[in-house]
């Protein structure tokens, strides 16, 4: 025990030691604060939120499908872009052949953004 | 490994403070630039009343102290505060929300690195907690994480605020999350390296934002950018527009629970001027520290030298901290479709013609 606790470790135990850390606030925040605070519900209180009137239809219904295609889009850009972080890694190391590369992939991604601006995937109504 | 516990547990505690306090400066500094006084009333009275040491603390019933206690009556009435959960809720998804919340942004300063390195007891201890590799694109990866809490709070909570907020919220964050990456890929092309530490010291002589101008101003001021949209401050903040949604996708939480979500968001800030700092700002980095050594050769004692490191990240850091708050008092909320229309068509095509005049001109020049 002794000698994990004085030994180098992975750069990786750096995050989990975060998360577990981040668990703790949240959940300590909670569970301890649940000892001192009251508890007095009525059904007044239990109900949704609604500017004070008795909630009307059903809360997840049926939403604007912009949201899906926001999603989606940030999905397929994102995951292009991922694709240039190697190559940025290694920009200074290589020559012109490896910017022609890029730059032929970013006129590809290029292409896919304009078609989705003419179908007016970016349009918010 | 013990040396990493520590540090996690002193990263913990002076964020968890900074973040009370950096409250108290906001209702401070919106007081005075709306020309009014903010909480300037909650001392350490309190202190006074204290059994056997109270006498020791007799002059704290004199001085208010500008209202620096206020944090913690602040913190003590949130804990002690009701936490109601409305009928109708998904109960396990709507506790695990807020704090799902804390971890994307508490994962994100595991690698941010504060501070140079320092010796103590004749190791060699570096002001981070973990170096990774792959820094940058760990941040952004994480980052984008923080849309789970607010989709699943906004839904959980059978509001149809709290939808709607949580729908906007979500549409929103990954939407700016698209052009931060694009500018900060510059930063890694000119420094050839993800490592947030080796990006820092690239940047000993001369900080990113000066390299290769204008390119580099114009990706820090995107990125700036994105980071306030991405922590929902204003002027980008729709999920949580009182005028027309309440609270957003917080509408039905309270108590201990809403505090979380307060505290994420602050945090939230922080990362945001943290990742600017190391990426475009130098990092620790000091300026003009060789011409001053020169004078005083004690600036150059690694504790000095850390110390003066520290400061120099901290300051930057609540230099955005101030600056977001400056936009809050200035400027008046966009309207949805302004908000998706900026980054789309605007921030999106022109971060990436950025990218593309770093990389030809970096090659041709």
């Amino acid at each position: 025990m002794s000698r994990l606790l004085l030994s180098n470790v992975s750069p990786y135990w750096g995050p989990l030691l975060m998360l577990l850390g981040a668990v703790c606030v949240g959940l300590g925040a909670v569970v301890i604060g649940r000892f001192f605070r009251s508890s007095r519900p009525t059904r007044e209180k239990l109900e949704p939120y609604e500017c004070g009137n008795p909630a009307i239809g059903d809360t997840r219904g049926r939403f604007s499908v912009k949201f899906y295609s926001v999603a989606m889009l940030f999905l397929l850009f994102d995951a292009e872009a991922l694709f240039l972080w190697p190559w940025a890694a290694q920009y200074h190391a290589e020559g012109l052949f490896f910017l022609f590369e890029a730059l032929l992939f970013i006129v590809i991604v290029g292409i896919g953004y304009l078609y989705a601006w003419r179908k007016g995937a970016f349009e918010w109504r | 490994m013990l040396i990493l516990f520590l540090k996690t547990a002193l990263l913990f505690g002076v964020l968890l403070t900074a973040i009370a306090y950096v409250v108290w400066v906001e209702r401070r500094v919106l007081g005075v630039m709306q020309a009014r006084l903010g909480p300037n009333r909650v001392g350490f009275g309190i202190l006074a009343t204290l059994p056997v040491v109270g006498r020791l603390f007799r002059f704290t019933k004199e001085t208010r102290l500008f209202g620096l206690g206020q944090p913690i009556a602040d913190g003590l009435k949130l804990f002690t505060k009701e936490g109601i959960e409305p009928a109708g809720v998904d109960p396990w998804t709507y506790r695990l929300a807020p704090i799902l919340g804390l971890l994307p942004v508490f994962l994100g300063f595991a690698v941010v690195p504060i501070g140079p390195d320092v010796p103590v007891l004749g190791r060699i201890v570096t002001t981070q907690i973990a170096d990774l590799p792959v820094g940058v694109i760990y941040l952004l990866a994480v980052g984008s994480l923080g849309s789970y809490s607010v989709v699943l709070a906004g839904w959980s909570s059978n509001s149809k605020f709290s939808f709607l907020g949580g729908l906007r919220a979500a549409a929103q964050m990954i939407s700016y999350e698209l052009p931060m990456g694009i500018a900060i890929l510059t930063v890694v092309m000119l420094t050839g390296t993800l490592s947030l530490r080796e990006i820092v010291a690239a940047q000993g002589d001369i900080w990113n934002l000066f390299r290769f101008p204008p390119f580099l101003i114009l990706a820090f001021v995107i990125s700036t950018i994105c980071a306030v949209a991405e922590a929902n401050r204003a002027p980008f903040d729709l999920p949580e527009a009182e005028s027309e949604l309440v609270g957003g996708f917080h509408t039905e939480y309270s108590g201990m629970k809403f505090a979380l979500f307060f505290l994420a968001e602050y945090a939230h800030i922080f990362l945001g001027g943290s990742i600017l700092a190391v990426l475009f700002l130098g990092g620790w980095n000091i300026p003009f520290i060789g011409t001053l050594a020169k004078v005083l050769p004690v600036l150059l004692n690694p504790w000095v030298y850390w110390i003066l490191g520290v400061l120099s990240f901290a300051l930057k850091v609540f230099a955005y901290v101030f600056f977001c708050i400056w936009l809050r008092a200035t400027l008046p909320r966009f309207r949805y479709d302004q908000l998706m229309n900026f980054t789309w068509k605007v921030l999106t095509p022109l971060a990436a013609f950025n990218l593309l005049a770093v990389a030809v001109l970096g090659k041709l020049l």
